[in-house]
Parts: C-alpha cells; structure tokens; sequence
C-alpha cells in the first residue's frame, strides 16, 4: 500500500495510514528522496501514528529516509510513535539515534520551523522567500 | 491444547500477517495492548529472518495454559541454511545478513523464554513463549 504524501510549503508530510510491508517502507524512501529535491523541500515529516508495530527493518527504513534527506537538504522529524511501539522498539535495542522525533504532527511542525529559523538566523540560505530568492553566490 | 495456527512465510506481506495474527493470537489470551505489541515484534524479526535466511518457512501460534498462567507460544521454523554459531547469533550487533542485528537478540528480550535449535544445512526453529498471570 502505497504511504499518501502531501505538500505543505516547503515541508513534505507523509501519512502512514496502514500496517506496511518491507516493500512498501522502501518504497515510500525512495518517493521521499525524490520528492525532497522535486519540491525543493526543507522539511520531511513521516507520521507513524497509525503503525501497531516497529521491528528493526522499519527503524533502519526511517533513519535511512532521515540521513538522505538531510544529505538532500531537508530535515526529517518521525512523529506519532504509540507508547507500546515505543516500549517495544526500546526492547528491542531500536533508538532512532540521530533522527529528530516529536509527539505529534503540530510538535513535529513546530520542529521543523524552529529548525527553519535557526538556519535563516544562521545565514544558511532563506526559508519561506519562494524559489526566487535562491539563487544566491 | 488450542488449535494450532499456521502462517506460511514466503513474501514480506506475510511478515504483516504473521505480526498480525500474532497480535490478535495474543488478544485472544487476554494479553495487554501493550504486551500484543511486544508480541507482535518479536514475530516480525523471527519472521523476517525466515525471509532473509531460508527464503521461506512458517510461523505457528499457539496459546498454551499452565496452572495460574496462560501464554502464547511463537514457532518460527525454515528448512534454510540453519544458523552455524547460535550463540554469536544472538550476540546483538552481530549479521551475516547486512541487518542491524537485532532480530533474534531483540525478540528474545521482548520474549519469556526462547530457544533456537539449528542445524546447518537442514533449518533452524525458534520457540519463544510469552507468559502472563491468570488472575484468580
């Protein structure tokens, strides 16, 4: 089942809405990435609200997905993860070291915006000016 | 003794099935949400290693009662290559597979007993049981 992704400025937003196979997981890495450079988006949400179990192939798929964005330019927060999913991705030996989380899609958009703040604030290129302020030297 | 449930594995849609017969298996012997997605988890690594290792097998759940407790009892079993040092595999970090190598050491954390039998060039079995308190 193919994961819906939805634009909304300059973030991309994907939606896990059902139980994912292995193939579907790559799959949505794959749309991802792709869509991170098409869109020129700064910011990568995945919701994982709707998915009952994270087993070790799902974690890696996620910081895989987090680590080339960022590569890409975009900045990933995973949100949504259930307290039993958590419970369990910690028995596991799963931490999603590296990769930003928040509680919910408006904690994870409020993440993204801070971080969008912090690079305008660092001078590392605009956010929010249109794709006709980047052309810059 | 339960009926015994049978979920061949041979595509990774069917790691989804088995995790989620495995959660309802679980639900059905009055096991907590929380504990349905340990469960669940531990299936999905054990199922996944069929996958990786011996292209396809099977998992078969079963719910088990003795004395003031009731269980649920997860056997992962493939005619695959079999695991040659079973005490490295469950060593965590440790892959031939190019994974992360937590499927077995993981599933045997979330798990209350686990066994591996394996014998090269025949398969491996996996038997993890899960236990929970009858209240009286």
């Amino acid at each position: 089942m193919e994961v819906p992704i939805l634009k909304q400025g300059q973030y991309l937003i994907a939606s896990i809405q059902s139980a994912l196979t292995d193939a579907d997981l790559s799959q949505l890495r794959e749309a991802l990435i792709e869509r991170v450079g098409r869109f020129r988006a700064r910011g990568v949400i995945v919701d994982v609200t709707a998915l009952d179990v994270m087993d070790s192939f799902a974690v890696r798929t996620l910081r895989d997905i987090a680590h080339m964005a960022r590569l890409r330019g975009a900045e990933t927060v995973i949100v949504g993860i259930q307290p039993e999913v958590a419970f369990a991705m910690v028995q596991l030996g799963l931490t999603l070291k590296g990769v930003a989380t928040a509680l919910d899609l408006e904690e994870g958009l409020a993440f993204l915006d801070g971080v969008a703040r912090e690079r305008v604030e660092r001078g590392q290129g605009p956010f929010d000016r249109g794709p006709g302020h980047r052309d810059r030297g | 003794m339960v009926d015994e449930l049978l979920v061949p594995i041979a595509s990774d849609v069917d790691v989804v099935t088995a995790r989620q017969q495995g959660r309802s298996v679980a639900a059905d012997a009055g096991f907590s949400s929380g504990d349905q997605t340990v469960i669940a988890a531990a299936i999905s690594e054990l199922a996944r290693n069929i996958l990786m290792y011996a292209r396809r097998g099977e998992i078969a759940l079963t719910v088990i009662s003795n004395g003031d407790r009731q269980g649920v009892v997860v056997i992962a079993r493939d005619q695959g290559p079999g695991i040659p040092d079973v005490g490295r595999a469950l060593q965590d970090g440790y892959s031939t597979s190019g994974g992360l190598g937590l499927g077995l050491p993981g599933a045997r954390r979330l798990m209350d007993e686990f066994d591996v039998s394996s014998v090269v060039g025949q398969g491996t079995t996996v038997t993890m049981k899960k236990w929970r308190q009858l209240s009286s």
